[in-house]
This record gives structure tokens, sequence and C-alpha cells, in this order.
């Protein structure tokens, strides 16, 4: 549905999206995730026509962005960020002025009007002045301007941003519904809307795609970074020691004040790929007759899977960028 | 209805909304209204030439006001970004934009069409018609070509004040600059120069006079200034 090539936005000197490549297949949601100024808005303004890229080019519904411009438009619906409206005009005299734009013959208008109305929630304020609702409804108007022409493609920029926790529970679950009819992708810098929303993310930082898979895939390789937690009374050299022999671990490290009682160690052990050691380390431990208090596998959370990625893509982005300089 | 005539309806609607709108109609009609009284005497002749003269004058700033908002303002709220990727071209956009003004300019002008049929009640022996259809023409002409020129400074910027301001300032220097200078002492070639300024040719109109060269003059600057605005909206795929 959408395919993305070697996509490249330079802005001067400083390149906003660097070579990424992506398809999303129809009825897809993908989440676009990534760190403030990653990239992540550029990349959708280019999808949608506004912006050209540097280089490369992308497909959406079977139709270039750059040679077919007017048929991408056609076919796809765009909340852009901070969802910017004409805040003078009723939300339905807007709403018509929209479809109307977009050359809805006016039967069809009225009623893709009154469903998206229904749809969105924007009911009770459907002929207030958009400049008297709140961010939350103003959001909404956003959402049904883009579901209005029931286009193929949706591409929503941060669409829950300002919301509030009962209102993104709302819109997250009208995204979740419009998938299958319609191929979505959402940017967002929030973890949990990943998981809540999107078959599939992409993560993005500095301008590079540095992770991509869906939210099982994505937690199947954060247990690769996942660590076991030991506490037991012993010597701290010989614990070290007899844990580094245990078959699957890759490291032991020993963490310093982690036990309130001093008599206590607490070992970090990072298991190679796919061994589970829990079992094992106990039966050591015991064997080696060290008072056990615990054994904790800890998951490595998202979020610090999301702080890794893409503070690594940063850094190297900077040195590079250092070596050009000098 | 096509999409530049849709964009065009948003656009004169939206300046029934705006304070700003109304405070320059008023303005306007309430500057002729006084020029009109002050020609409106006992033996004096029955037409509107001051008063179209007059209007030229109330339109160097009374225009930026209007257009000072037409792109600055879809610039600084970033409304360009909705109405950019809605399958629209540019130049759909920027006729839509210049139409909604014109059609409000006219609006404000309607009003002024009163003072015609006043005088032509109150006119002894006769109202003479002719300079002042020729006058409404060149009225209607010069504001088509200050929307098209403050619609252009409008797309240059965010801010609808420098538009305003930017306007005001090409509008007075094609206008009344070259009145200024009229009254002053100048070689041939200044002579000729300023006879190619708005302040020459609009004069001519109000006479009654219809040349087909100011007729042209007015077009052809006035689509001139609209295609520059279409590059400019365009340029954003260049940078």
């Amino acid at each position: 549905m959408i395919a993305v090539r070697e996509l490249t936005k330079a802005y001067g000197q400083t390149l906003a999206v660097d070579h990424i490549s992506f398809e999303v297949p129809r009825g897809q949601i993908v989440g676009f995730l990534g760190p403030n100024g990653a990239g992540k808005s550029t990349t959708l303004k280019i999808l949608t026509c506004y912006l050209p890229p540097t280089s490369g080019g992308a497909t959406v519904n079977g139709f270039d962005i750059f040679h077919e411009s007017e048929k991408v438009r056609e076919t796809l619906g765009y909340l852009p960020e901070n969802c910017p409206l004409y805040t003078e005009m009723k939300v339905r005299e807007y709403l018509d002025y929209r479809g109307r734009l977009r050359k809805m013959p006016r039967a069809q208008r009225l009623r893709r009007i009154d469903y998206v109305i229904e749809r969105c929630w924007l009911g009770p304020v459907h002929h207030k002045t958009i400049s008297h609702l709140s961010k939350g409804y103003r959001q909404r108007v956003g959402l049904a301007d883009a579901l209005l022409h029931n286009p193929a493609v949706l591409i929503l920029d941060e669409p829950t941003i300002g919301l509030d926790p009962a209102q993104i529970r709302e819109t997250r679950k009208l995204i979740r519904d419009l998938a299958g009819h319609h191929t979505v992708v959402l940017s967002t810098h929030i973890l949990p809307e990943v998981e809540a929303t999107c078959d599939r993310a992409i993560v993005i930082a500095a301008g590079r795609i540095v992770a991509q898979g869906s939210p099982d895939e994505l937690r199947a390789s954060r247990r690769l970074t996942a660590r076991v937690l030991v506490e037991c009374r012993g010597p701290r050299s010989e614990v070290q020691a007899a844990l580094n022999r245990v078959s699957g671990v890759s490291t032991v490290e020993i963490l310093d004040g982690q036990s309130a009682d001093a008599q206590y160690v607490v070992a970090a052990l990072r298991p190679k790929d796919g061994y589970d050691i829990r079992e094992e380390v106990a039966r050591i431990v015991i064997q080696r007759g060290w008072p056990l208090r615990e054994v904790r596998l800890e998951h490595a959370t998202l979020e610090e899977f999301f702080v890794q990625v893409t503070a690594n893509q940063a850094m190297a982005r900077s040195t590079q960028e250092v070596q050009v300089a000098s | 209805m096509t999409r530049a005539t849709t964009i065009a309806r948003r656009e004169l609607t939206s300046y029934f909304y705006s304070p700003i709108a109304y405070v320059a109609m008023a303005v306007f009609l309430i500057a002729c209204s006084f020029t009109f009284w002050d020609d409106f005497q006992p033996g004096e002749i029955a037409g509107m030439r001051n008063l179209f003269n007059w209007m030229v004058w109330l339109l160097v700033s009374i225009v930026p006001l209007l257009s000072m908002g037409l792109l600055a303002q879809e610039w600084s709220t970033g409304t360009i970004e909705a109405l950019m990727t809605a399958p629209v071209s540019e130049s759909d956009v920027v006729l839509g934009k210049f139409l909604g003004s014109f059609a409000f300019f006219l609006v404000m002008l309607a009003p002024t069409l009163l003072y015609a049929a006043i005088l032509a009640l109150y006119a002894n022996p006769r109202i003479d018609f002719g300079p002042i259809r020729s006058g409404y023409l060149g009225i209607v002409l010069v504001g088509a070509l200050f929307i098209s020129i403050g619609l252009f400074c409008s797309s240059l910027t965010r801010s609808q004040i420098v538009a305003a301001v930017a306007t005001a300032a090409v509008l007075f220097a094609i206008t009344i600059v070259p009145w200024w200078a009229s009254g002053k002492l100048l070689s041939q070639t200044w002579r000729t120069v300023l006879d190619q300024t708005v302040f020459k040719r609009y004069t001519d109109f109000s006479r009654g006079i219809i040349d087909t060269g100011h007729l042209a003059f007015f077009l052809f600057f006035t689509a001139v200034f609209l295609f520059f605005t279409t590059k400019v909206l365009e340029s954003r795929r260049w940078k």
C-alpha cells in the first residue's frame, strides 16, 4: 500500500531523513516511533506530498508521490501535527468546505459528514465555532476531516497529543477500529501507544530506521537484553566466579549498594541468546551453601530499549558529524 | 463548483467573521461619503471624478488590511499544510484566495453605487453616466491589481503585519509617489516613467477614457503578481 525507497530529506546541511526504506501492507496499522526531531513528521510530510524528498521516492496506493501527487492526495487522509484548522469556522461548515475541496458530490458529502461527526464523537459540538472548542475536540475535528472521504490511507501525525487520558483511550480505540478498511500510519513518541494500537512499529532516530517489527517482536528483542538478578550471602569474588561458570551466562556484574543487608551481594547476570539460566543459577548457589534471597528475571522495559537504540544512533550521528567537521 | 471557487467562497465568508474587514469597510465608506458630501453642492459638476480619485488613495491603505492575512495567516497557523495536502493545485489556491478577496472588495464598493443614484436624482439637466461607468471599471481594475500585489506580499511572510506594511509600501510607491512627483519639474525620461504608473493610468478612467493600453496594463500586472504568488507557493518544493 505504501512503499518507501531510500527516502532522504536534507534541510541545508542536516539530514532530517536519511535513506529510509519500508513498506506498509494494506490494512495494517504502523506506528512511527521516535524521539522529537527524529524525522517522523518530515517523513509523513513527504508521504502526504507536502514536502518533496531530496532523493529517493515513495508510492502510496500505487501512485508516485512526486509525479502523481494529486492522485496520492485524493487517496489519503492526513492529520497534520498540531491539527491546524480555520478557527473562525463552525465544525460542520469546516467539514463541508473540506468535502467540497475534495469535490465530493452533495449527497455523499452530507452522508459522510454525518458519519464522521458520529464516528469522532463530535455530535454535541457540530454547530459550534472551532475557536471555542477544547484541544481534544479540535483534534477530533482534524481526525473527522482526515476520514471524511473514506481514504484508503490515513496518515496521522501524533493523533493523541494534547488529549486527556479518557480521550486518548477513545482515539486509540477509534484507530484500532479503522484497521482492515484503512491502512494507517501514525507517528508518536509515546511507547504504550504503539503497543495499544499498532500492528507494527518502525523505530526511527536521527533520521534512520533503528528497529522495526510487531510489538511482539520488539518485546522478544528486548528479552535479549533482559538480565537475571541474584541476591545471596557469600564472598563477593567467589560468587562472581561461580556464577560466571554457569552455562548460558555471558557476563556477571556485582552491583554495589543494591542490597539493604551489607552481607548480601547482588549480581546482575546477562544470559546468552535463548538461555533461561534461573534454575541453574539457583542450583549452584544452593550447592555452595550461600543463603539465597532472590533470583529474578528483569525484563528491560520497552522504554529502556527505546532509549538505548535511539541514544546509540544519536551518538553515532554526532561522532560522525565531528569527524566530518574535522 | 471548482476548487478555486470553493476556496474563494470560504475566503469571502471568513472576512465577515473578521473585525479588521469590518473596520476597513467602515473606514472606506465613511471616507467616501465625506468626499461625496463635499462635492454634492448646488453648482458643482454632477460627477464622481473626485470621489474616484479619492477612492484610489483610500485603497492604498485599505487593501493591505484586506490582503495581509490571505496567505501569511495560512503559514503562521499551519493551515496551509491541510490545504496543500488536499488534492488542490497551487494555482487553485492562489486564484481562490484572489477571487475571495476581490469579491469582498466588490461588496465594499457596492454601496457607493448609491451616490450615482443620488446624482441621477438631483442632476440638472441630466447626469452623464459615461465617466461614472468608466470610473467604476477603473476602480475595479485598480482593486484587482492592488489585491494581487497584497496577495503576493502575504505569500512571502508568516507575519500579517509585515505583509500589510510591505503591501502599503509598494502601493504607496506606485500610486502616491507618482502623484506627488507629477507636480514637480522633471526631465522627459522621468515623465515617461511616471506615465506608466497606476496613478496616471487611473486618472484617465475617471475622466471617461477607456484606453485598451490601460486596460491591458492592469490585467497584465494583476496576472503577473498572481503568477509570482503561485511560484512562491511552489517554492516549498525546491527548498
